[in-house]
């Protein structure tokens, strides 16, 4: 180390690499900004062709019940009724179950059960939804089958699709409700014993209405993900739309439908490729507002307890 | 006021045991779910043949080497005894490929085809494999009596469909002949390609939002886009690859930009880069946890030695996340495996008998491959699609598996 | 506010803090600091929790510009530049003024890379020869020589508190700086460990201008030469109240707060 140490300039040096580095870095931000845009055009360029062909009119979208695209019949109803339908069969088994799972993880497993549970789990969520659609077809379809008979539970049924499409979001809102209910201090739970309540009773009357807003938002998570659910619908639930409500009725969803029209040799003129993205897009726009809604729940917890 | 409290009590344990069984469902469920799988990889069958191995070849066909198995070949054509194998048969196979450049399983193949001529009648299930002989035996009994005097009488064997010729076959008119090897292939390739493209821009886009970004409506807008497109279904992202890789840029994605002409934009070019948009938000927001969680200390050490922004993320920021970016990766990687909708949207093959080459090749993946198989009316497809699911899932687990350890070994 | 009468020679200003005010956003942290840092001398600021006195520091070197909306207002002079002028570069800056933190924290590498990897930042062609020898004399600088020759190859995390801060040290040093500044750097450490880092502060002000702010008001009375009260005004914002000689702000302050304060009757 020498006495005198040179003079050091504090002057700006021009740094080419660090300045390409962070224009790349922010390119890449921007990417995400580029696919909403790109799926936002998508679908509305698709969509307002769709509505631009000459025997299309577009009140009847939601004012018909009939969905045959080539035909000149696009009411929506049948692929959103049947999206709902599958939707609603999955939220019944997933909600009390999935709840039940987080209330038991979070309140009474002790660590080494919750060591072992949460990892099956984790597995469970990880498994293609593809796989599910096998399950599906080769195990719900003839269960249900076996238990009402095969003429009233058809070979394609909602019923099927929608219950394991419920075992599918199990995972995620348990895992979402879970994290709501351990953010609930623990002073409200020793409030709760306190007065002398069992733990079943701390457990659903106080925490789980503590913890409300954080276990509406994976509700609404989930429902968001059996609304967008493709794989098992294609597989199981039918090929054809059908405006029905029972539940053992083949019905086309809206993923489904897409998956099925787009999977044939498709002509890119045709009216067939362009009602795919009017349905794309109705989907879209269903997902992205649960989306927001779970954001605004989850925010509402964040702020009391965070 | 006692009784009160007993049956408070009774209820409170009631209600335990009724969460304890929800939870304990989610193991259920999955058990249920690989047994039924297995249950169908694994089984007999059974089936009618022209004639056996034994009656040309005294050594089990498969024990047999490559050249034996040419020099078997012609032996038979020679002697024109066989009527699914003559002479002229011969000539005109070995034209369209000499047998010298055929391999075994292709051979075996051609012996299969012509002289054994296979047919798995029916496939039973594991379960009835073990459980149910007389069920079995009443249905052969059933299907020889059905039968033509002379024509050959079907026989009860065991049989794995998941082996050795499963891996290395392509795709068949009929399931015994079917494999995975051009969908495993089509996987590795849209992976690789999906993963070279997400990585860096995930990672850099971590980067950006930690590092550099300011706050900023604009850097708000890009965080909140971030998670809102995490939340879009997956079909969404397979219309997005149709209009803008398949069609808006199919001179690029089917290589006619470079010269190649006899393809369309259904390349594996298309699902790599429709595939890395889907994966992205999940790299993303991996990352950004990573580096969030790297201590605020080592950046002022590094800074405060007088290191550039760049010199402290590359020197001390990314070493000491990578654990959780690598984990990130992993689960990323896992979802593209699996992901099976946008890939039939932008028109992955369901029927493609040749090995991907390159980014402007046609491809399957297994995933469609499970797909296409479940529908298929035929019994046996469902057997070979059950093994193909069980390969998916053994892949997928292991990669968990190490992502799982990776996590505990690097975190605290 | 200069400092009174001078009894030994004058000493040169190496830093100059000209009505500094430092901002987070719209919050005033420090008002208006006029202060001089004057050559090869230890200067302490002290003062309550919360006045001020870390941020004040970092302006010396920029270190507050990595904080999202802070910024400064006036002049922070060294040798006669201003290290906030439009055309000055941080990281040049900050390789002139080196900083050692509360909490030791070297980096996850090899006690040798972590001294030698400033080095290696300023000139990536340095020889081996050459670099080895800058780390042995910071290392040396740092009084850790000794105790680390045989492990320059072992992890800087596995040696101990002290240790780790005079690795911090010799990691400063190692890319010869004009000043050193030191916030509160014997907090985290034990009594032995501190004795060690304030002689060693005592051999380290032969070659550099060092700055530390402490809470400790023997280390601030044994250690420094000149002393630095600061006090939270009304508005929250940090002020000087007084500068002096250290002596004579431990004797005899001017301000009735100095005395309270050094006296340990609030703060």
């Amino acid at each position: 180390m020498t006495a005198s140490k040179p003079p050091r300039s504090l002057k700006k040096k021009t740094r080419l690499g660090e300045n390409v580095i962070q224009a790349f870095f922010f390119f890449c931000g921007f990417v995400s900004i580029f696919t909403t845009l790109g799926i936002v055009l998508a679908l509305g360029s698709q969509a307002l062709r769709f509505f631009g062909e000459p025997d299309i009119n577009p009140i009847e979208l939601i004012t018909s019940i009939k969905w045959s695209p080539n035909i000149g019949e696009i009411g929506i109803w049948p692929l959103v009724t049947s999206t709902l339908m599958t939707t609603l069969l999955a939220l019944l088994v997933a909600i009390p179950l999935g709840l039940a799972a987080a209330i038991y993880l979070s309140e009474y497993a002790t660590p080494k059960v919750r060591n072992t549970l949460k990892p099956i789990l984790e597995i469970l969520a990880g498994v293609p939804t593809v796989v599910y659609g096998y399950f599906a077809l080769t195990f719900m379809t003839p269960f249900l089958r076996s238990i009402f008979g095969t003429d009233i539970v058809k070979i394609y049924n909602m019923a099927s699709a929608g219950l394991v499409c419920g075992i599918m979001i199990i995972p995620l809102i348990c895992s979402m409700s879970e994290d709501a209910l351990r953010a609930v201090p623990r002073s409200l739970r020793e409030g709760s014993f306190g007065l002398g309540a069992t733990k079943l009773e701390t457990s659903l009357k106080v925490v789980l209405p503590a913890a409300l807003s954080g276990v509406i938002a994976a509700i609404v998570v989930g429902t968001s993900r059996a609304v967008g659910e493709t794989m098992i619908m294609a597989t199981a639930a039918g090929a054809g739309p059908n405006f029905t409500f029972n539940p053992f009725e083949s019905a086309e969803t809206m993923a489904g439908h897409i998956v099925r029209i787009s999977g044939g040799d498709i002509d890119y003129n045709s009216i067939d490729y362009t009602s795919i993205f009017i349905v794309g897009l109705t989907l879209f726009l269903m997902t992205l507002g649960l989306n927001f809604l779970s954001r605004y729940f989850v925010n509402k917890y964040r702020e009391v307890y965070e | 006021m006692k009784n009160n409290i007993a049956s408070r009590n009774r209820t409170a344990k009631i209600g335990q045991s009724v969460m304890f069984g929800s939870t304990l469902f989610a193991l259920v469920a999955l058990v249920a779910l690989l047994l039924n799988v297995v249950n169908r990889s694994f089984g007999n069958v059974i089936v009618r043949r022209e004639m056996e191995a034994s009656a040309f070849s005294p050594t089990p066909l498969d024990q047999l080497s490559r050249d034996d198995l040419a020099a078997l070949v012609k032996r038979i054509a020679d002697s024109d005894d066989y009527e699914g194998l003559t002479r002229g048969a011969y000539r005109r196979m070995d034209l369209e490929k000499p047998f010298a450049e055929r391999s075994k399983d292709d051979i075996i193949g051609i012996i299969n085809e012509r002289l054994i001529k296979e047919e798995v009648v029916t496939s039973f299930t594991m379960w009835q494999t073990v459980f149910d002989q007389a069920g079995m035996n009443a249905e052969l009994a059933k299907l020889n009596k059905s039968l033509k005097v002379g024509s050959p009488e079907g026989r009860i064997e065991f049989r794995s469909w998941i082996n050795s010729r499963f891996f290395t076959q392509t795709m068949g008119s009929v399931a015994e002949n079917s494999g995975i090897r051009v969908a495993i292939l089509g996987s590795l390739a849209v992976i690789a390609l999906t993963m070279l493209l997400a990585l860096p821009i995930g990672i850099g886009a971590a980067i950006y939002l930690e590092e550099y970004a300011v706050k900023s409506r604009l850097n708000d807008l890009i965080q909140t886009n971030i998670t809102n497109l995490a939340g879009v279904p997956s079909i969404i992202y397979g219309m997005l690859g149709l209009f803008v890789f398949v069609r808006a840029l199919e001179s690029f994605t089917s290589g006619a930009m470079f010269g190649i002409t006899d393809s369309n934009g259904r390349t594996v070019l298309s699902a790599g880069l429709t595939m890395s948009l889907l994966v992205l938000p999940i790299i993303i927001i991996n990352a950004q946890e990573a580096i969030r969680a790297v201590p605020n200390s080592l950046r002022q050490a590094s800074y405060g030695i007088g290191a550039t922004k760049w010199e402290t993320i590359r020197d001390h920021i990314m070493p000491a996340a990578l654990p959780g970016i690598m984990t990130g990766t992993i689960l990323a990687m896992s979802r593209a495996m699996g992901e099976t909708a946008p890939m039939v949207v932008i028109g992955a093959s369901t029927f493609i008998v040749s090995d991907p080459t390159g980014p402007f090749s046609k491809f399957t993946t297994l995933p469609i491959q499970i797909y296409t198989w479940t529908a298929q009316p035929d019994e046996q497809f469902r057997n070979i699609a059950a093994a193909a699911i069980l390969v998916l899932l053994v892949t997928l687990l292991s990669l968990n598996m190490i992502a799982i350890l990776l996590r505990n070994r690097f975190s605290k | 506010m200069q400092p009174q009468k001078q009894n030994s020679k004058p000493k040169e200003q190496k830093m100059l803090a000209e009505k500094a005010s430092i901002f987070y956003g719209s919050f005033r942290a420090v008002a208006d600091v006029t202060l001089p840092v004057y050559e090869r001398q230890i200067t302490a600021i002290i003062g309550p929790s919360g006045c001020g006195k870390s941020t004040l520091l970092r302006a010396f070197n920029r270190m507050n510009d990595l904080v999202q909306g802070a910024r400064v207002d006036g002049k922070v002079l060294l040798d006669g530049e201003d290290i906030y002028g439009a055309e000055v570069d941080a990281v040049a800056v900050r390789r002139r003024v080196g900083m050692v933190f509360q909490r030791p924290n070297p980096f996850p590498k090899s006690i040798y890379d972590n001294v030698a990897y400033g080095v290696r930042l300023g000139n990536s062609r340095i020889s081996k020869p050459e670099l080895d020898s800058i780390v042995e004399q910071s290392l040396r600088g740092a009084a850790l020589w000794d105790e680390v020759k045989d492990k320059l190859k072992s992890s800087g995390t596995a040696l101990s508190g002290g240790q780790q801060q005079r690795l911090c040290i010799a990691r400063a040093i190692a890319v010869q700086p004009d000043v050193l500044l030191m916030d509160e750097p014997c907090s985290a450490l034990d009594p032995i460990a501190t004795i060690k880092i304030e002689e060693l502060m005592q051999t380290l002000k032969e070659r550099y201008t060092i700055m530390i702010v402490t809470h400790n008001m023997q280390q601030a009375s044994r250690a420094s030469d000149y002393t630095v009260m600061m006090m939270m005004r009304a508005d929250r914002a940090g002020e000087m109240i007084e500068f002096d000689e250290t002596k004579r702000i431990f004797t005899n302050p001017r301000d009735k707060r100095t005395e309270d304060y050094v006296s340990g009757r609030f703060g």
